[in-house]
């Protein structure tokens, strides 16, 4: 067994309201960053996994995503697997 | 009639739930402790507002897994009358036993204050005793009340008849929803009408006392359901 680092980048869908990134986005523009456009706001939840392979940990750390760490109604995930 | 109301940390609305349902509605009332693992005894079930384990991750996310929740599921299954409100709608919608999300208000702002909201589905075991087209005046108090379901969902939900409640003007009206709410839905119920959840607290006004009784017309639709357990 080996700890593998995950890294699970949780975004909201497209076509998903994100007043956070609306928010966010204003914010840039009151502060004068005219370039900055399209903000999403999601997040990014760190956490090790005990498993002999990568390819162990991703399938472990999918099925964590599908059942708590994302809610799939309205968000989308992305892993980065590594060892520790 | 029994009705049990489950505390989770961080539950906020348990106490409201349990002092006015049994002064005002007349039903006997039990606290249901999250760990708890049966739910013998009782003939309904209110999931209540407040924040369970701080809206970590997602609101409701967590809850959906306390123990307790494994025999609402079975609850739920068999027929039981669940209601949830605000955060309770919200562990619902987690536990897949509604359809759809609640999302962060599109004001960003925390929403506290009376609203109106007008009745389409009266033939859920929490509706009833309510007319198509009533409108009732309730408070809401949520952060998290934009709900939301895929376009899909959407179709499904309407056709069926699975939007219980609009937001509305006082004459009932339908208005664009001031938290975002897709087709300015407010509550919805499963496919068997037995479980609701809305963002407004009716148990929160159930006597003119505290400012208004309209969620007593809708928390009686109770007394007109099923059989009391032995």
């Amino acid at each position: 067994m080996k700890n593998f680092l995950v890294e699970a980048e949780i975004m909201p869908k497209r076509g998903v309201n994100d007043p956070q990134g609306e928010a966010v986005l204003s914010g840039l523009r009151l502060l004068g960053f005219e370039a900055a456009s399209k903000v999403r706001v999601g997040k990014l939840i760190r956490f090790q996994v005990a498993a002999e392979t990568s390819d162990e940990a991703r399938a472990d750390a999918t099925s964590m995503c599908e059942k708590l760490l994302a809610n799939p109604v309205i968000e989308e995930f992305e892993l980065e697997v590594s060892e520790a | 009639m029994h009705v049990g109301v489950v505390s989770f940390p961080g539950s906020n609305g348990d106490h409201d739930a349990l002092a006015n349902l049994e002064a005002d509605l007349g039903v006997t009332v039990r606290r249901v402790d999250y760990r708890e693992t049966t739910l013998v005894g009782l003939d309904a079930v209110v999931l209540p507002g407040g924040f369970s384990y701080g809206d970590a991750l997602r609101c409701g996310a967590i809850a959906r897994f306390a123990p307790i929740m494994t025999e609402l599921q079975k609850a739920a299954a068999e027929g039981m009358p669940i209601l949830g409100i605000c955060n309770g709608f919200q562990v619902l919608c987690e536990a897949h036993l509604l359809p759809g999300v609640l999302l962060r208000n599109k004001t960003l702002n925390f929403h506290c204050y009376w609203e109106h909201i007008r009745f389409e589905n009266v033939h859920t075991a929490w509706t009833n005793n309510l007319e198509v087209g009533q409108v009732l005046r309730l408070p809401i108090a949520h952060g998290e009340g934009a709900y939301f379901i895929d376009p899909d969902g959407l179709a499904r939900i309407e056709s069926n008849g699975q939007v219980v409640a609009r937001y509305s003007d006082p004459e009932g009206h339908v208005t664009d929803a001031a938290n975002g709410a897709i087709n300015a839905i407010a509550s919805v119920c499963n496919e068997q009408g037995n479980v609701v959840g809305l963002m407004p607290h009716p148990e929160r006004a159930t006597n003119d006392l505290i400012g208004g009784s309209d969620g007593l017309l809708m928390l009686q639709s109770l007394l007109n359901t099923g059989t009391p357990a032995p």
